[in-house]
């Protein structure tokens, strides 16, 4: 195969910078070892739009978080993901660090953050009553947001497939070699650029090329989703000041009406270590109680870590860092914030670079899925007379179609695994966690794919759901 | 679509069929019993096991016949019902919103709600257990979904969190199937699940039940490889130097059942904490008048007999409040609990509206051995009741007489004594 | 002589039992329960345990991919494998009814397999 561009990695990052060089000429692939777009860090993270008040100003961080949190809002329509601007209010428990949240607004101020002001205790508890008496002071950040994680990623990698760029998934990065005029990547793609958006494993191939080496650390953060039965907890994303003691962890509403805790943070042995532990979930629940006292932890349907991938150096590392290769390597926090606007400027440059023109079939818009929820009855019934499968309702918790389940299954970047389905629609993601949908989102698989219960996955190849036909292996007179 | 019924039954699995029977026996004509499954018969066509119905039938049938039992009886009554169909919400008058593939959003006025949807099951999730979420982690139902409607294995080397009784069920089951079950791991110190399948399940086959035992770590990023699974002391805590590691690709969780009531609770039904369902009189009406409740949605019942004892009332309680037969409530007497009894079904009663003799059902906290169970009326003992043993797993029940109360009765209260 | 150990089903007590056999076979004395129904259940599960087997067979043609299935009557416990063995490679083409036989004779225990379930042809 051969393209202009070929991005290594599918995660938030991978798919703007795809986003963004669809509306060239240019030819795109995209390389994923996984299975789907969104399965690393992108799929497991606070879904936090930041303001920009957090990050060093003059930084790569500052810049591209800045700007990204103000391109979110617009992408969001045009390719019909969940986003809200919820506000973010940085709570302040101790009187002597009132100094801290005011080095805060103006560090913000000097990264160009719009509407920050400083609140007092009446204020925060009017606007957030079960926030702890014991709250001081506040930063109120109201531009701040959150989004659906999934919902902008995949939005962004289906409208770049929209556009005619190409997904290779199930295939790991093996070998790269610079050749004339370009790279060549498993001995099969042939590109004249290279971008390296290969999330916790971008040290390895930005190693191979530049003179600057850089280590990526995985850093664990463990979360508790809780049921949307409490989703009313609070409407803010609430931050805690950080204090010598850590950083501390944020409660937030998730635009799905789910409330997110977490994240701690833990350096891990390996960039596989997704596992939550019994010390990380108590960290987060004893920490959780210092912004609400009393958190209804019976109503936590999931608990799940995600890994960042902090590298040695303090800031991002974007740009054209060898000839004709470019990283987006080290996108720790604020990286989901700032993925739009990483993926611009890279797009940016490349498209200079190899003297792009304007894609003359693009398209501009994405229809995001259909929720019915969000349907008045005449539009549903409409809906149904059209498609009868969005009058079944597989997941009963999140109210979840077969209609909806088959979209997801049969898009320019169709779902190809349950977690994919899940991502995509919501099916599964509510408090019985798939225990009455599994069967039937399966069988629904089978029918839309031809392919045997035997072959569905859960994510990867790895993940199979079946292992056999019943009384398969079974013997004579013995269990 | 919109139109008017005497009666929704909302579920057409044993509680909603054995309703609608009831109902229909006691004179209403114009109901209807929406299902979300394909088929009537709920949870049972799944359940194909037997031991069901000795107390109805006086025989043991598997969950599918004991089921046909019923919808033979729906059929012979021309009751109407309709499947795949979800109920959306319950409105402030009665007004049910429901949604199909043929018929696209409907509504339906009732008279009469009969709230029949069942229980689910505890899920992975909400167990906070450590480790990663590999596939290979499955509630014991949908296990037996799998294996017993599909004729799929969702795997072949099994460990099983929770000694529950679908759990039990299900070691047999995938053992049977060519399965190997490693061990039963359940964090209390005795089981919920019956001593008959302990025995028929477990034992029959040489797999060890754990008590006092969790999973406290798995292991397997992509398909589950194994479990770590440590004991527990008294505080549910794991001690440390019990772990030990359990090879599997599968793990069944059978940790509980949680009545449905997420449309109850959208329709502004009072929920009691201990048992997640309604809150309910004597007619096993809730909060709101003429909304009734009945079967696993109510409060998780350990036989599917007294289910539909209960459910056929609620029936029959349903067509009298239509009919118009009621006396007015004159004054209702909360039944207070103490000691090891969690909860009664009903949880009040109006001796002017109760039946001649009327079934509490109730549930206990821990094992009780030996002793008693007392019920006074106006601090007047008039129930001493002895049995070897009552344990949590098993629902209780005792019978008041009307004769007993009267408009002038103040308190009833059922406790427990230790011999 | 020989002692067997039991655990009673009849009821939650799950009384532990010891069952003492002769060299003929026969229970000589059951101990540990605390009823009478112990003593009967000591008695026939050291001499003859008996289970009923289910489970569930494949359907060809039907609405229903799979039928669930029983043995018609209690069989020797020591079958049950040989039983569910008999139902590893059959399979039945719908219309099935409720009680029809599937199998007779099964695994030559005299009981049958029985549908339990109906299954419509489509």
């Amino acid at each position: 195969m051969d393209v202009d561009v070929l991005i290594i990695g599918a995660g938030v990052v991978g798919s703007a910078i795809a986003y963004y060089l669809a509306k060239t000429d240019l030819k795109v692939a995209v390389i994923e070892k996984e299975e789907d777009v969104c399965t690393g860090t992108s799929k497991a993270n606070s879904g936090i739009v930041h303001a920009g008040f957090d990050a060093i100003p003059n930084t790569l961080k500052a810049k591209f978080n800045v700007e990204g949190a103000n391109l979110i809002p617009k992408l969001a329509k045009l390719l019909n993901f969940e986003y809200k601007q919820n506000g973010a209010l940085v709570l302040c428990f101790d009187e002597k660090l009132r100094d801290h949240v005011e080095d805060l607004y103006q560090r913000g101020i000097a990264n160009g953050v719009k509407d920050l002001k400083i609140i007092e205790k009446d204020e925060i508890l009017k606007r957030e009553p079960n926030v702890s008496e014991d709250v001081v002071c506040a930063l109120y950040a109201p531009t701040s947001g959150i989004v659906c994680p999934f919902g902008m990623t995949i939005a962004l990698a289906e409208n770049a497939a929209d556009n005619g760029v190409q997904f290779i998934f199930n295939e790991a990065v093996e070998t790269i070699q610079r050749v004339q005029d370009g790279w060549k990547v498993n001995d099969r793609y042939h590109a004249k650029v290279l971008v390296n958006a290969a999330g916790l494993y971008a040290d390895e191939i930005h190693n191979q090329f530049v003179d600057q080496k850089m280590n990526i650390t995985p850093r664990r953060g463990e979360y508790l989703l809780f049921d949307r039965s409490v989703g009313n907890l609070c409407s803010h994303t609430l931050f805690q000041l950080p204090t010598e003691k850590g950083k501390g962890v944020l409660i937030t509403p998730t635009v799905h009406g789910n409330i997110l805790v977490g994240p701690n943070a833990q350096a891990v042995e390996t960039k596989e270590n997704v596992n939550t532990t019994a010390l990380g979930q108590e960290e987060i629940r004893s920490k959780a109680q210092i912004t609400i006292k009393h958190l209804p932890f019976n109503q936590v349907i999931r608990t799940f870590s995600g890994l960042r991938a902090t590298p040695n150096g303090f800031d991002f590392v974007v740009g054209q860092t060898a000839d004709h290769f470019y990283d987006a390597a080290g996108i720790e926090s604020p990286g989901l914030s700032s993925a739009p606007a990483i993926g611009k400027w890279i797009a940016q440059q490349i498209s200079e670079q190899l003297d792009a023109k304007d894609n003359p079939h693009y398209i501009a818009t994405r229809k995001g899925f259909i929720d019915v929820k969000q349907l008045s009855d005449e539009e549903w019934n409409d809906l149904i007379q059209q498609d009868p499968a969005y009058g079944i309702i597989v997941c009963r918790c999140e109210t979840i179609t077969a209609g909806s389940i088959q979209d997801a299954l049969t898009r320019s970047l169709p779902a190809r695994s349950l977690d994919g389905i899940k991502r995509r629609v919501r099916a599964g993601m509510g408090r019985c966690q798939a225990g009455f949908c599994l069967p039937r989102s399966m069988e629904i698989m089978q029918e839309q794919l031809g392919i045997s219960l035997e072959d569905i996955q859960l994510t990867n190849s790895h993940s199979k759901l079946i292992t056999s036909k019943v009384k398969e292996g079974i013997h004579d007179g013995k269990q | 679509m919109e139109n008017n019924k005497q009666l929704v039954i909302i579920g057409g699995g044993p509680a909603g069929l054995a309703a609608a029977i009831g109902a229909k026996q006691a004179g209403i004509d114009d109901l209807l019993i929406l299902e979300r499954d394909h088929c009537l018969g709920g949870i049972l066509n799944q359940c194909i096991h037997n031991g069901f119905g000795l107390h109805t039938f006086g025989e043991e049938l598997t969950g599918p016949e004991y089921a046909w039992r019923y919808i033979q009886q729906v059929k012979d009554l021309e009751i109407p019902y309709q499947l795949d169909s979800m109920v959306l919400d319950i409105s402030e008058d009665k007004t049910i919103r429901y949604v199909n593939a043929t018929q696209g959003v409907c509504q339906v006025h009732a008279q009469a709600i009969i709230l029949a949807m069942g229980c689910r099951e505890r899920p992975f999730g909400s167990l906070s257990i450590p480790g990663y979420r590999p596939a290979g982690i499955y509630s014991a139902g949908t296990a037996q979904k799998l294996v017993n409607i599909d004729g799929y294995m969702p795997g072949k080397e099994v460990v099983i969190l929770g000694s529950g009784d679908i759990g039990l069920i299900m070691a047999r089951r995938m053992t049977f199937e060519g399965a190997h079950v490693h061990t039963v791991a359940e964090r209390l110190p005795y089981s919920g699940g019956l001593k008959r399948n302990i025995v028929q399940c477990l034992d029959d086959f040489n797999i060890p039940l754990q008590l006092s035992h969790t999973v406290v770590d798995v292991h397997g990023k992509d398909r589950i490889e194994s479990v770590t699974i440590a004991q527990v002391n008294a505080n549910n805590l794991p001690i440390a130097g019990t772990e030990q590691e359990y090879p599997c690709d599968t793990l069944l969780l059978s940790c509980g059942l949680i009545p449905e009531n997420e449309l109850s609770a959208k329709a502004g039904i009072q929920l009691s904490k201990i048992t997640n369902g309604p809150i309910v009189n004597e007619l096993l009406e809730t909060n709101k008048e003429g909304v009734f409740a009945c079967g696993n949605v109510l409060h998780v019942h350990d036989l599917v007999d007294f289910v539909s004892q209960e459910a056929t009332k609620a029936g029959q309680n349903a067509a009298q409040y239509i009919l118009n037969h009621l006396p007015e409530t004159q004054h209702e007497i909360p039944i207070e609990t103490s000691g090891l009894i969690r909860y009664t079904v009903p949880f009040s009663i109006d001796p002017s509206r109760m039946d001649d003799k009327q079934v509490i059902r109730f549930r206990l906290g821990n094992v009780l051995k030996n002793g008693y169970v007392n019920v006074y009326i106006d601090d007047k003992r008039i129930i001493h009741q002895k049995k070897m043993i009552r344990t949590p797993g098993e629902m209780e029940s005792i019978v008041l007489k009307r004769e007993w109360l009267s408009d002038a009765t103040q308190s009833i209260r059922i406790e427990t004594e230790v011999a | 002589m020989e002692i067997r150990h039991f655990t009673c089903i009849n009821c939650p007590m799950g009384c532990p039992l010891s069952v003492t056999i002769d060299d003929q076979g026969q229970v000589v004395e059951v101990q540990g329960n605390t009823c009478p129904k112990g003593d009967a259940y000591g008695q026939s599960e050291a001499v003859h345990p008996l289970r009923i087997v289910t489970s569930v067979v494949p359907v060809l043609h039907g609405d229903l991919l799979m039928v669930s299935c029983k043995t018609s009557q209690p069989i020797p416990k020591e079958k049950m494998f040989d039983v569910i063995q008999a139902l590893k490679s059959v399979r039945f083409e719908a219309p099935i009814h409720i009680g029809d036989v599937l199998i007779e004779n099964v695994a030559n225990t005299s009981a049958s397999i029985i549908a339990t379930k109906e299954v419509q042809r489509i």
